[in-house]
């Protein structure tokens, strides 16, 4: 596979997970925080396309544990310890909105109410885990943007600015991305936290600690960017372009800059992930959203504990299915890394 | 290792090995036999028999084996196996017994205590236990330069108790005014070897005493341990003092154990994880999360886990009713308004869903609360109380009665038509109750109210709860170390520094409030207990009435020890495992 194909089947993918998670409202058949008291930690429904009989069907059925107390339904051997339910494709559910804007009730699939069915099990507090993970990516990659938008585009004002006009700005610029780099950024964290009046929603906090994280990474992709715009700068073209009377604005705009957007890519595609596993640590710590917001960083702080490690296999599930996502975004750089480089020799 | 040859070069650590473990058997302090005109206390346990050694866990390194000073729980968990106190209370029965002091009277006024000493009895180190010991531990205590967390106990209504030596073995205490129970005041203060700390307090260095860093020879104490070896960042190990003043049924010296040691395991499962692998003969308090993981291995290990239902320590949600006035904190003081109506407050209550807590929070192991005073205190509960269900439409029309309404969106307004929406305050350590903020805020939701969670670290938190008032709502624990309720003045006075809805009022703010601190101040002068349990009952209903602490769940308190641990007796007040560690012993 070359590293153009690469490319196109890592950006299909990412495009398709960005989309359910988008959509998470539709895709996810309940809603975030709607406990199921009843049904603590209860495991992965099991899908099945065969009913009792051997036969085939097309819309599949789900196999719940049952409650040792719950009476069989009409259709289910009182031996069978399942309750078996048939999948039904776009129901009406918890209502939500569509990308945050339209209210919506139509759900891509879910089994008749008030039967409910848990695909990758649920948490303690009997919430649908897999809901749960499409809700909770638009939390993580939300910030995984941000944080790498805000990070790369200050890394591009500051290494721009650097790397062209060089002498004392270049120094003081570079000497100040040092000074962030070695910043404690965990302990200003917990004291932007700390200083924050109470009454603010968690989201909110929550994308304001993401901002700083995102602001004080601007070094590294500062330095790459001014190394790319140092060398940009003493190209021939540039050179001639500035002996024909080009403004600075100019050339960094039409000449310069241009030169850096490979790089910008690729560490956009290498930041995302990394701010992602960023959000993760900040949950850990308890810096994240709070309940019952879910993200992908408290869906595996869960996993913290001991009687959660070692009795509920199912709360692995959203740490396996951020290996593709993941695997998506460094695919994606790499390739765009190739590529870049092929461009520039 | 053990599938390699036995070569030459094996042989030398094989030989340390041998020759260490030899001498090891030899430097076991054997109990000394019993001397004349020794008076030894008789222990109740099963007798059992001398020899072998167990490990703990400390959740940290203790900060210091200074009785006096130390204010931690992990100190105090080893300085209770190395020392002892004039009365003891006993964590089974929750009552006083002789301990040092072998009986004592109490005057008519209840103002005086007379003590007889122990005769004959000796510390760790061999020096005889006298009368001027207790005179100087008291001294020591009362010291204002020294600062002990204990020294308050032992100011009554502003001054300081008076301790007079009568002769080499009796003491009088005399209490500045009547106290009910006072006996109960001795338990846990040790006694301290006059001959070994006197020097050091007359310096002015008696607080750098006893640090981690002594030397075992500089310590002695009365208890059934003494200290042997610190290794930092690991363990402590404790061996026999072969002093101790207990004996068994068949008169022989306590304790069995030659040597206990501590290792510090700060996390609570690596706790669960090292007792499962047999790292730790006794897992002191445990979270019921664990209960089923390590219920599955007891039969294949060999361990046990006991059940020793509800604490004393009460889980609840409270409201900031605090006087604002000199803070600069505008958006809680607004909120204020709805958390001084006491229907607000008995709506929230009647919303909550405690029998979730119980199941979701503790699977099961826990008992829903409506009053402060657990079950598990049967002395002092209140069995009269009301436990009302569940009951959505009881909070909705104490809600609507209370002027508030319901907006088209089925969310609750107040009769300005402000929104009802407030922060609840947690501890992000503390796993339980960041659960059970998240099923009120659930519970909450249903009438409307939108509620959110704030977990901020254990320090922030109590900060903001005692100092800068800034939350509106908050979840916490209190009890768990004392039955008796003068253990809790501070917390049901208006003038008490953990009376946490309201800290530190200069007078009280509401007429139940004042009810409350006329009972309390007389429950403490009170001498009958009848008469002492009819007030606190009050005290009970005042609070489960009016609500300034909305009370959620008690946790049961879960022990486990192995099967070769014999006498162990796990009791509901803390320490819950050790208390009876001179009478442990192994199959």
């Amino acid at each position: 596979m070359t590293h153009r194909h690469k490319l196109w089947a890592a950006l299909i993918l990412l495009a398709g997970i960005h989309a359910i998670i988008l959509f998470a409202g539709f895709f996810a058949p309940y809603d975030y925080a709607a406990q199921d008291r009843e049904m603590p930690f209860a495991p992965p429904g099991r899908i099945e396309f065969f009913d009792a009989s051997g036969e085939l069907h097309i819309h599949p059925y789900v196999s719940i544990p049952r409650a040792a107390d719950s009476p069989p339904d009409v259709a289910e051997s009182a031996a069978n310890p399942y309750h078996v339910y048939r999948v039904r494709f776009f129901v009406r559910g918890d209502s939500y909105k569509i990308a945050g804007l339209f209210p919506s009730r139509l759900h891509f699939f879910g089994v008749e109410a008030p039967r409910r069915a848990y695909l990758l099990g649920t948490d303690g507090f009997g919430r649908d885990q897999l809901s749960r993970f499409l809700y909770g990516g638009q939390i993580s990659l939300l910030a995984g943007v941000l944080a790498a938008a805000l990070c790369v585009s200050l890394g591009i004002f500051i290494g721009a600015i650097s790397g062209f006009y060089g002498g004392w700005i270049d120094d003081l610029l570079m000497r100040g991305g040092e000074l962030f780099l070695a910043l404690p950024w965990l302990y200003l964290l917990f004291a932007v936290r700390a200083a924050l009046p109470l009454h603010i929603a968690g989201w909110q906090v929550f994308l304001l600690l993401v901002c700083v994280i995102g602001a004080v990474g601007w070094a590294r992709p500062a330095r790459l960017i001014r190394g790319v715009v140092l060398s940009a700068k003493e190209r021939k073209f540039v050179v001639a372009a500035r002996g024909f009377g080009a403004s600075d604005l100019y050339l960094l705009r039409r000449h310069v800059l241009p030169q850096t957007y490979g790089i910008v890519l690729t560490q956009m595609a290498l930041l995302i992930p990394a701010y992602v596993l960023a959000e993760v640590t900040l949950t850990f710590l308890g810096l994240g959203v709070t309940e019952p917001m879910p993200s992908w960083g408290s869906l595996l702080s869960s996993l913290q504990q001991y009687y959660v490690l070692s009795s509920y296999w199912w709360m692995f599930l959203p740490a396996l299915l951020l290996i593709p996502v993941f695997l998506a975004y460094y695919t994606a750089a790499d390739a765009l890394q190739e590529r870049w480089k092929s461009v520039s020799l | 290792m053990g599938m390699r040859p036995l070569g030459q070069r094996c042989f030398a650590p094989l030989h340390v090995a041998i020759v260490f473990a030899l001498a090891c058997a030899i430097c076991d302090v054997r109990p000394l036999p019993a001397q004349s005109g020794e008076e030894r206390m008789l222990a109740a346990g099963v007798p059992g028999h001398a020899g072998g050694r167990i490990a703990v866990a400390l959740r940290a390194e203790p900060k210091t084996l200074n009785p006096v000073l130390a204010a931690d729980g992990p100190s105090r968990d080893v300085i209770r196996c190395i020392t002892a106190d004039l009365i003891h209370i006993n964590r089974e029965s929750q009552k006083t017994e002789p301990a040092l002091a072998k009986s004592w009277r109490v005057s008519r006024d209840g103002r005086q205590y007379t003590l007889r000493l122990r005769q004959g009895v000796r510390f760790s180190d061999g020096q005889p236990f006298t009368a001027d010991d207790v005179v100087f531990t008291f001294q020591v205590y009362l010291d204002e330069q020294i600062h002990s967390p204990q020294r308050d106990l032992l100011v009554i209504g502003g001054k300081p108790l008076v301790v007079t030596k009568l002769d080499d073995a009796t003491i009088r205490f005399d209490l500045p005014q009547p106290y009910a129970a006072a006996e109960r005041l001795f338990d846990s203060l040790a006694i301290l070897p006059k001959h070994l700390l006197e020097a050091a307090y007359r310096d002015g260095t008696f607080s750098q005493a006893w640090g981690l860093s002594a030397a075992p020879a500089q310590f002695a104490g009365l208890g059934p341990f003494r200290l042997k070896q610190y290794v930092p960042g690991e363990r402590i190990v404790l061996e026999r003092n072969p002093y101790y003043w207990k004996e068994d049924q068949t008169h022989n010296r306590l304790p069995y154990l030659d040597e206990v040691s501590f290792l510090f395991v700060s996390n609570e499962d690596a706790q669960a994880i090292r007792f499962q692998a047999g790292d730790t003969d006794i897992l002191s308090r445990f979270s019921a999360e664990n209960y089923p993981v390590l219920e599955k291995q007891q039969a294949a290990r060999a361990y046990h886990l006991f059940d020793l239902g509800p604490s004393l320590e009460y889980n609840f949600l409270f409201f900031n009713l605090n006087d604002l006035s000199a803070k600069n904190l505008p958006e809680v003081a607004k909120k204020q308004a709805w958390f001084q109506d006491v229907r607000f407050r008995q709506a929230v209550s009647a919303a909550l869903d405690r029998d979730a807590i119980v199941r979701l929070v503790y699977n099961g192991r826990a008992t829903p609360l409506w009053g402060h005073v657990t079950p598990g205190n049967k002395v002092w509960v209140d069995t009269k109380l009301a436990h009302p269900p569940r009951s959505l439409d009881r909070a909705r029309n104490l809600l609507k009665s209370a002027g508030f309404i319901w907006e088209a969106d089925g969310s609750l307004a107040d009769s300005r038509a402000n929104p009802v929406e407030f922060s609840i305050l947690v501890s992000s350590s503390n796993a339980q109750r960041v659960k059970m903020a998240t099923l009120i805020q659930d519970d909450l939701k249903q009438l409307g109210m939108n509620v959110h969670i704030v977990s901020l670290e254990f320090r922030g938190v109590v900060d903001r709860f005692l100092n800068t008032y800034d939350f509106e709502a908050g979840i916490m624990g209190l009890g768990g170390g004392e039955a008796d309720p003068n253990s809790e003045m501070n917390v049901w006075l208006s003038t008490g520094g953990t009376h946490l809805w309201h800290t530190n009022q200069s007078a009280p703010a509401t007429p139940w409030e004042a009810e409350m601190d006329r009972l309390m101040q007389q429950q403490l002068v009170t001498l009958d207990p009848a008469k002492r349990k009819r007030l606190y009952d009050r005290v009970q209903e005042i609070v489960a009435e009016n609500l300034p602490v909305i009370c959620l769940a008690s946790p049961n308190i879960l022990v486990g020890a192995r099967d070769r641990v014999g006498n162990f007796q796990p009791a509901i007040l803390d320490p819950y495992a050790l208390w009876n560690v001179d009478q442990l012993y192994i199959h």
